[in-house]
């Protein structure tokens, strides 16, 4: 698990340079799902299962989710079919997939390992996590709940004035 | 007992937060800005979820995912602003909208 890791976090590094140095914002929206997925297995690797999941699911499944439609909002218009070739070239698109082959590799790697938890002395598993958020934690919980509701109207009202 | 030595992951996380701070820094690109700033905000989840890992605790875990709602408050509404702020300047160059009115 060891070696996963620090190759995880060579992958990780390497794309969130590639992020910070990227021209179109495309691409570097691929490099950082990229760069989350490194994160993901890092997570994993020490022993933060739950963790590593939320990364996928919250970070690499909406947030750069919402980013990209945000892109593709801005780049409507006489310009978007040129540039859609633009993204689509082998050169574009080589760089994230070859570092995904990487993570996929130790994917399959952790996954013929047989151990589905990592390294089971370290693991901290989803039901602590879970029982101390609803027990210690439940205050912050709650204002967790009231910060998105207040992000979720805050965007709804800077939002509709665009018509 | 970790494995991994809690360092080398504190390190990561260093070096992950630096590279989005210089990102933030450099870009002039509203975009890039707001990836920059959940580049930092991952870091500095990660060093938490690191810590927590060394004491085999799941306070770290949880100090993420509050790390994680406001990192999706935050991208909901700074969004926005960049539309609106699209939708304005027609460019994505914040040094347009360094005048203030009002």
């Amino acid at each position: 698990m060891t070696v996963v890791f620090y190759i995880a976090a060579a992958v990780a590094i390497i794309s969130t340079l590639m992020v910070i140095t990227r021209k179109n914002a495309v691409h570097a929206l691929l490099y950082m799902i990229v760069s989350l997925f490194g994160a993901a297995i890092i997570f994993y690797s020490i022993g933060a299962p739950f963790v590593a999941a939320l990364e996928i699911i919250v970070y690499a499944g909406a947030i750069m989710v919402l980013f990209v439609f945000v892109v593709m909002m801005l780049n409507l218009g006489k310009r978007a079919e040129a540039q859609e070739r633009q993204w689509l070239t082998p050169k574009m698109w080589i760089g994230p997939a070859v570092l995904a082959v990487i993570l996929g590799a130790e994917f399959v790697y952790i996954l013929s390992t047989g151990h589905v938890t990592p390294s089971v002395s370290t693991a901290v598993e989803p039901k602590e996590v879970g029982l101390a958020l609803y027990t210690t934690y439940l205050l912050g919980v709650e204002l967790a709940g009231m910060l998105l509701l207040a992000g979720l109207v805050g965007a709804y009202h800077l939002g509709k004035k665009l018509r | 007992m970790a494995m991994i030595p809690m360092e080398h992951g504190l390190m990561l996380a260093g070096i992950l937060f630096s590279l989005g701070m210089v990102g933030l820094l450099v870009r002039r690109n509203l975009i890039f800005m707001l990836l920059s700033i959940e580049i930092m905000l991952n870091a500095a989840g990660m060093a938490f979820v690191v810590a927590g890992s060394r004491w085999i605790q799941p306070d770290g875990q949880i100090m993420f995912m509050f790390i994680l709602a406001t990192a999706a408050a935050e991208v909901a509404v700074g969004l926005a602003l960049v539309l609106q702020l699209y939708d304005k300047f027609k460019t994505l160059d914040v040094d347009a909208a360094s005048k203030m009115r009002g």
